[in-house]
């Protein structure tokens, strides 16, 4: 499949989307959003591929939407196309999604990242919500997700004010999972997706459903679903394998059947 | 192509980038230009793959004085003069990652002082003092000046320096480590040149690692620390230098750094 906007490579079992606009720092379009859904939805239908990284170049993961190409839209021209009805596909794919953040992820580009289970951050990375600066708001999630991740207290404040964030501050809250050096944000976000890969991915999947639901819906909702997740695990071949390697002393080889 | 500027001049040879602040007149006090065009002259000297360091010196009898008191008085919001003039300058010395040497040729007061202060390296010619200035007229010590002292020389001489405005001669200075070397009068810009380009020839990017990561050890836990280091380490690893430096070590010669 050939792609307009982004970059596809598999590496073992991780598959890479590197968003590829460098001439307008990686700025989000339509199409943009599109051809990335849809590779993550091949991967997570791929029985090759075990995590999914997403990730700009050196100098952005992604500075932003394309503003030029929502300049004249209306409300109606907005509600016949529904360009953010596709974001929410992303929230559907069970492999674990890495965004590996080198410069600015601001404003679409935040949000992107936000959709990713995990954000891996260059220590110079700046991350931010500017549309209040342009008079409008973020529109793919980025008001819900950064208050779920924040907390209302401290989401509020940076929507408010637009300004950028350093990795330091977003680790501070609980956006960003690790930061590294600026010349190894590939390597280590390749070195924790392969760690990652040798988990059980069954586990792994079944995990991320038991999580998403935490932020979601009420706790008993989310305890009976834990609990159906966990005997479901015991139908997977990794199950038994993890269980045994357990008790023969051994290190346990997960296949994900 | 090296921009004009207008109080400072901005001059590269053998591999050390001089910022000379020159406003001779006034003993180099710091105007919001001067803040700008210091910036500006660090961007462009940590681009220029030819520059292997950074040397800040005075023109004419000091090396800068401070803030240039003209233009403050009753209506003067002193936090708004500091985030607007003096912190992007801290900052980007900061973030600069070539070596800084502040060579201290007079007059080092107030924000002067906080200049060198933020300097990777400090030289000071012999009968020059370091003058805190800031509690005489009932100030603190601002533009990093009191985040950077006590992590140069500890805590009890700090605060000593910074409440009790003695000034501070050059030979005490390096008595406890404030400054690296001082030079005789008629020494002075030779030894400058020497020393500046001794420290331009180090191994660039294993010296930017050292900076970056050192001072904010003091604040940090050692498993932060050593994440860190790990990093830092691949970086310098991956560096042409150290290829270099392993190979001058089996030749049993001296290396000869590129900076890359």
């Amino acid at each position: 499949m050939s792609h307009q906007t982004i970059l596809v490579e598999k590496k073992g079992n991780i598959g890479i989307i590197q968003l590829n606009r460098p001439k307008v720092l990686n700025a989000i379009n339509r199409l943009m959003v599109d051809e990335i859904v849809e590779q993550m939805e091949a991967f997570d239908r791929d029985p090759d591929i075990r995590v999914i990284v997403l990730r700009g170049n050196d100098r952005a993961f992604a500075a932003g939407a394309d503003i030029e190409e929502m300049m004249n839209d209306t409300p109606i021209s907005f509600e016949l196309r529904d360009p953010f009805a596709v974001w929410d596909k992303m929230m559907l794919i069970k492999k674990p999604l890495i965004a590996s953040v080198n410069g600015y992820a601001l404003g679409g580009g935040f949000e992107l990242a936000l959709h990713c289970d995990l954000i891996i951050a260059a220590e110079d990375a700046k991350f931010g919500f500017p549309e209040v600066k342009l008079g409008v708001l973020p529109g793919a999630g980025g008001t819900q997700y950064l208050t779920k991740l924040m907390g209302r207290t401290k989401a509020i404040e940076w929507l408010w004010l637009g300004e950028p964030m350093t990795a330091q501050e977003a680790a501070h809250y609980g956006i960003v999972n690790r930061i590294v050096h600026p010349k190894l944000v590939e390597e280590e976000t390749m070195r924790f997706a392969e760690r990652l890969s040798k988990q059980p991915p069954i586990s792994l999947r079944l995990i991320k459903e038991a999580v998403n639901k935490a932020v979601d819906s009420p706790l008993r909702e989310g305890l009976q679903l834990e609990r159906k997740n966990f005997y479901l695990a015991f139908d997977s071949k990794d199950q038994k394998e993890g269980m045994n390697a357990f008790v023969e002393k051994r290190a346990p080889h997960f296949k994900g059947e | 192509m090296e921009k004009t500027f207008e109080t400072i001049e901005y001059t590269t040879k053998n591999g050390v980038a001089t910022i000379l602040l020159n406003r001779p007149k006034s003993y180099n006090a710091f105007t919001s230009t001067m803040n700008k065009e210091i910036i500006s002259a660090l961007r462009q000297a940590d681009r220029d793959e030819a520059v292997g360091s950074i040397v800040i010196t005075g023109a004419g009898k000091a090396f800068c004085s401070g803030q240039d008191l003209g233009g403050v008085d009753d209506n003067t919001n002193h936090a708004d003069l500091l985030r607007d003039n003096y912190h992007p300058m801290v900052r980007a010395m900061r973030n600069t990652s070539k070596p800084i040497i502040a060579a201290i040729n007079g007059v080092v007061a107030g924000a002067g002082m906080s200049l060198a202060l933020n300097a990777d390296f400090r030289v000071m010619k012999k009968g020059t003092k370091f003058v805190s200035a800031f509690m005489n007229i009932g100030l603190i010590p601002d533009a990093g000046f009191m985040y950077v002292l006590p992590r140069l020389v500890g805590y009890a001489k700090a605060l000593e320096i910074t409440t009790l405005g003695k000034p501070i001669p050059a030979e005490e200075a390096k008595e406890f480590g404030l400054v690296t070397e001082v030079y005789e009068e008629e020494e002075w810009e030779e030894k400058v040149v020497s020393f500046s380009e001794q420290i331009a020839s180090l191994p660039t990017v294993a010296f930017t690692q050292a900076k970056r990561y050192m001072l904010n050890s003091m604040h940090e836990s050692l498993e932060t620390y050593l994440e860190k280091e790990a990093q830092a380490q691949r970086i310098a690893g991956l560096s042409e230098d150290h290829q270099e430096g392993l190979k001058a070590f089996a030749e049993k010669r001296k290396p000869k750094f590129s900076g890359k």
